[in-house]
Parts: C-alpha cells; structure tokens; sequence
C-alpha cells in the first residue's frame, strides 16, 4: 500500500450547498500533502470526512487502506485530529488535558502522567502543565492541541488551519513541529489559506475551491502551469497602477497577472530578455518603480489565474465551512 | 528561525516517533475517564457549584419566611411541607445544566476530538451524567443541612430523607436526557436554557411543590394532579416524614423510565450523527 489516504470523487452537500464535488485526492505515506483554498472551499469537510466525524454522500474514502465509512473504528485507531479551534477542555489544565486524551485512548494512569510530562517538556509547556488552558495564550493552545493529537502517535495527522490565528513566531514553532512528526514517519494533511504555508511545508498540494481540485502537484508543478517566468515590480505610488499596467500591455501583448496588493503588478514574460523593454517604457512613461524581480510565480498568483479571485479574501474566522459544521 | 520557545531536537527525539498504541479503553474506563473530567471541572471552576447552592438557599429561605406564616400558619410548620419540594425543584432545574454542558462542549470543537478517538462513542454522555449526579447529591445534601438548620423535623428519619434524595436523583437523571437531546439541538447554550426553562417553569410551579392541591381551583387542580412533579413531590414528603404511598413512588420510577427509554436512545443516535 504506498498511499496513506485516497479519495474517490467524494461529494457532501449541506441543504443545497455543494461543500464537495467530487473530490480526488492521493497522498503518499509519510509525507506532508497540503490542501489550499479560500474559506468555504471544501478544506475542512474533506478532513472531517477523513477523519470520520462525517460520512460523504457519495464516492469512496480509505485512510491507511481502511474505508473511512464502513471501517471507522480502525481508522479511529490511526489518526489524530486537529481541528480548527483548539479542541481541548479550557477548563482544565494542560496536563489534566494530555492525561485526559492518554487515558481515552487506553493509557493506564501511570502511563497517562507519564506521557502527559514527556510531551509537555517537548512542547515547553512544562511551567503551564498546572494552569488552566484558558489562560494560555494563542501559540500555547495550538501547541497543547497539538500535542493532545500526538499522545499516540498517529499514522495520519490531520491539521485544519493549524496557524490562522498565529503571530509569525507561534507560527514558525507549529511549522517546525510539523516538520519534525513528518520526519519521524507520521503522514500529515493541513489545511491552510496560506500558500507561504503550503509553499514551506508541503511536498505536494491540491488547490481546492467551490468543492472542486482544482489543481494538484508539487508547488514547481503549479507554478510552472502558470507560465515559468514572471516580472514583480512594485510600484512607488498605486495611483500609477493602471498606467503602468497598459504599457506593459503594449510591450508584451498579453501576460499580465492578477494581484491584489495595489502597489504591485506582475506579468508573465516569454523569455527574461522582455524584463528589459518593460522596465524601459515604463522608464519612458515616467512610472516610479520602488522595486522589480524575475522569477517563478507566487503561489498567490497561481491561485489568482486558477480560480479568478484573490487566494486571501477577508481572513474571516466565520466562513461558510465554520457555517455548515 | 530561533526561538528559544522552540523545543529542541534533542528533547523531542523518540517522542514523535509511533509508540504502539494500547488496546483501545473499555466503555467503563472511558466512561470513568469522563466522569473524573466532569469532577476536574468542577475543582478549578467552582462558580458551576454556586447556582446549585445559592439558589436552593435562596428559594427555601425566601418562601419559607414569606409565605410560611400566610400558607401554613408559622414557618416552622410551613417547612416541614415546604423543604421536600424545594429539592425537587433544585434538582429539576438544574439538569438543564446537562444539556449546557454538553452543547459548549460542541460549540468549542471537543467532541470533535471525543468523537475521533476510538473509544465507545457513548462514553462522553455517560461521563458527563455522572459528574452531574454528583452535582445534585451536592446540592441535596445542601438543602438538607440547611432545612435541619432552620427546623425542618423529617419523621422518616435518615433512611426517608436518603430514600427520597435517591429517587429525586433518579428523576433528574432521567430528565437530564431530555436536555442532552436539546443540547444536542440548538446552537448555543443559552438557547438550551431558554427552551428548557419554557418546560421547567410550568412543570414546577404547576405543581404542589409550595401550595397543596386542595387550595386549587378544580380545573387547575386536574392538571397539576397529573403533573409527574406533583408525584414526585408527594413522594419525596412521603419518604422524608415516613408516610409515603407506593403509588407515588412507583408513578415516579415509571415517569423515569419512561423518559429514559424515550430520550437515551435518541439522544446517543443523535451524538453519533455527524454534525
């Protein structure tokens, strides 16, 4: 068996919503998969469905070769979940929390206690053992959460949103956890809005959106189907941006891609050499560039020609997944 | 990235490597695991305990003084009838914490983990009921010490009174399914609240919980003589002052079981449902 999880052409609805329609997916074992899309995409429906809290209803689902649906006992005994609020009792303490999963999943007391200290030396949790996960803070709830799905080590982890909510430094500590439960053999789906975090910790990803695959391979795979070299300028004043964007029209036809920071204007370019002819007419034309780069495209832009719309709309907490929990 | 929150390699190594898992945890030990969670919660959140406590306190001494001279002739005569009932209504009320419980435990994304673990998916139900028994021994004992306190006499002696708090608790132990149902239900927990207390206040105060049934007009008296707390009330002042009927203790361990045989079965299909 070389793959953890596949999925054939699931499909969920809520009422007349299609959260997911028809939806492929194959994850090898042993490796971080990502699963990127806007909020109300269909991310947390497929781990829900995987992680057996929701039957799909239609198409197949197996976990480690068992079908989540018919076999939800064992696949229970394999995986772990972190869903997309710390799901942790905030009334009790971090360590009553660990020995409370630990004894769930058949530890003894003593094993419990003693798991529960290992763990929360490893997470750095050990001052906090005996306060009330209420009064921890973003960072330590996500990692007490986390630590509560590595009791038993799984097989399969799921992540859902494992850093919305996060400041950059909580942030790095989850992806290095990440990072090292894959490196010691654990196969990890998260979900996430960001394509920095796909980008960083995911070998292969699938873009979902509207319930749809929309795109699946590594992140040299989905860069590349947008076209293999791509011009960033940034501009000094966002007032010149319409501007600049039809001279570089005139110079390379067609290319340009879509952006949503209003300072910025990006174009796919044929080969290198065109940087030059754009950088000068917009020269010409008197357009104040702060900054320019060639390369491959972002992610933000892959996802921009994919779907049509900005891979970030509004961070919002209460998207349509939240809605039809 | 350098962090000094950061755990290192060294600590970490092994402890993210798979442990073989231990045989899955029998329906009892999780069950126990629970309860002792529910029993946790009320150590580090004690404010849980204060409506079980203040509000009995506040009813027994509020009626018994107001009204005890008006209804009975004195106090002291008026909590003799009076304190049996006031356990009953406690007990009734604050089952509806239950369904609170378990409808936050929903909304905070707990019993998604609960319900991915591999353990017997009726565990959390059960183990929260058993914390909440625990809770309404709590506030029995309570009422109890204070009705002693302010000269409520029982006749049935010791075995009455704990006669009678055992069947109350089995009532409240019924009638807590009722709650997990619609806590089950509805979106957030004041939303239980608010649809159970539509039930509660009709189903107490149309009982002879504080007044006697013959001080009722006909028509009121036919519907309150068929209320399940109105037996349930007469059985408890029956054990406590040793004159019980068996009629009414029987009436309420039927009521009980009715509604459990009803409202469980629902209530667990309801829990394994994916939401």
């Amino acid at each position: 068996m070389t793959h953890a999880i596949e999925t054939h052409a699931l499909v969920k609805s809520f009422g007349a919503t299609r959260a997911l329609d028809g939806v492929d997916l194959r994850i090898r074992r042993g490796s971080v998969y990502g699963l990127l899309g806007p909020n109300g995409a269909g991310k947390t429906t497929t781990v829900r469905i995987l992680s057996t809290l929701r039957k799909p209803d239609a198409g197949t689902a197996t976990v480690l070769g068992h079908d989540v649906v018919r076999e939800a006992k064992l696949v229970r005994q394999k995986v772990s979940l972190t869903g997309q609020y710390a799901s942790v009792d905030e009334d009790l303490t971090g360590q009553e929390n660990l020995v409370l999963v630990a004894r769930l999943l058949g530890f003894s007391w003593t094993q419990a206690r003693a798991r529960a200290t290992e763990l929360l030396e490893a997470f750095d949790l050990t001052d906090a053992a005996r306060r009330q996960v209420s009064t921890y803070s973003g960072g330590m709830r996500r990692r007490i959460d986390i630590a509560a799905s590595l009791v038993a080590i799984p097989e399969v982890l799921f992540l859902d949103e494992p850093t919305t909510g996060l400041d950059p430094r909580a942030r790095n500590e989850v992806w290095d956890l990440v990072r090292r439960i894959a490196a010691e053999g654990t196969t990890v789906l998260l979900t996430t809005q960001y394509l920095d975090e796909a980008d960083r910790l995911a070998e292969r990803m699938a873009v979902i959106d509207h319930g749809r695959v929309i795109a699946e391979g590594t992140s040299r795979d989905l860069k590349a189907s947008v076209g293999s070299n791509a011009l960033h300028l940034r501009l000094a004043r966002a007032d010149q941006r319409a501007l600049a964007q039809e001279l570089i029209t005139r110079v390379l036809g067609d290319g340009l891609l879509p952006s949503t920071d209003p300072t910025e204007v990006a174009a796919r370019l044929g080969d290198t050499g065109q940087a030059v002819e754009v950088l000068g007419a917009l020269a010409a034309g008197r357009i104040d560039v702060a900054e320019f780069s060639v390369g491959t495209p972002s992610l933000d832009e892959v996802f921009l020609a994919l779907t049509g719309k900005p891979a970030e709309p509004v961070a919002s907490t209460n998207g349509t997944e939240k809605a039809t929990r | 990235m350098s962090t000094d929150a950061l755990p290192s390699v060294d600590r970490t190594h092994g402890l993210l490597k798979g442990h073989p898992r231990p045989r899955p945890a029998s329906a009892l030990s999780s069950v126990a695991t629970l309860a002792w969670r529910a029993m946790l919660k009320i150590k580090h959140v004690p404010f849980q305990l204060f409506d079980v406590t203040v509000m009995p306190i506040m009813f027994t001494l509020l009626f018994t003084y107001i009204f005890g001279g008006a209804l009975a002739g004195t106090p002291r005569e008026y909590i003799q009838y009076l304190l049996p009932g006031v356990l009953v209504q406690t007990i009734i009320f604050i089952t509806v914490y239950t369904g609170m419980g378990l409808n936050t435990d929903i909304n905070k994304g707990l019993y998604d983990r609960f319900r991915s673990l591999p353990m017997w998916q009726g565990s959390p139900v059960f183990g929260a009921l058993a914390g909440d028994v625990f809770r309404y021994s709590v506030a029995s004992t309570l009422i109890i010490v204070m009705g002693l306190i302010l000269g409520f006499r029982p006749e049935g002696g010791v075995l009455g009174v704990l006669l009678a708090v055992a069947l109350v608790l089995t009532f409240g132990f019924a009638l807590s399914w009722l709650w997990i149902i619609v806590g089950m239900l509805v979106k957030t927990p004041e939303s239980v609240m608010t649809t159970s207390f539509v039930l509660l206040m009709p189903l107490t105060f149309a009982s002879n919980i504080f007044v006697d049934l013959s001080t009722m007009p006909d028509w009121l008296r036919a519907i309150v003589g068929h209320n399940p707390v109105t037996y349930l009330a007469n059985a408890s002042r029956g054990l406590m002052h040793g004159r019980a009927q068996a009629s009414d203790v029987v009436w309420v361990l039927i009521a009980s079981a009715a509604i459990v045989l009803v409202s469980a079965p629902i209530a667990l299909r309801l829990y394994r449902k994916e939401r």
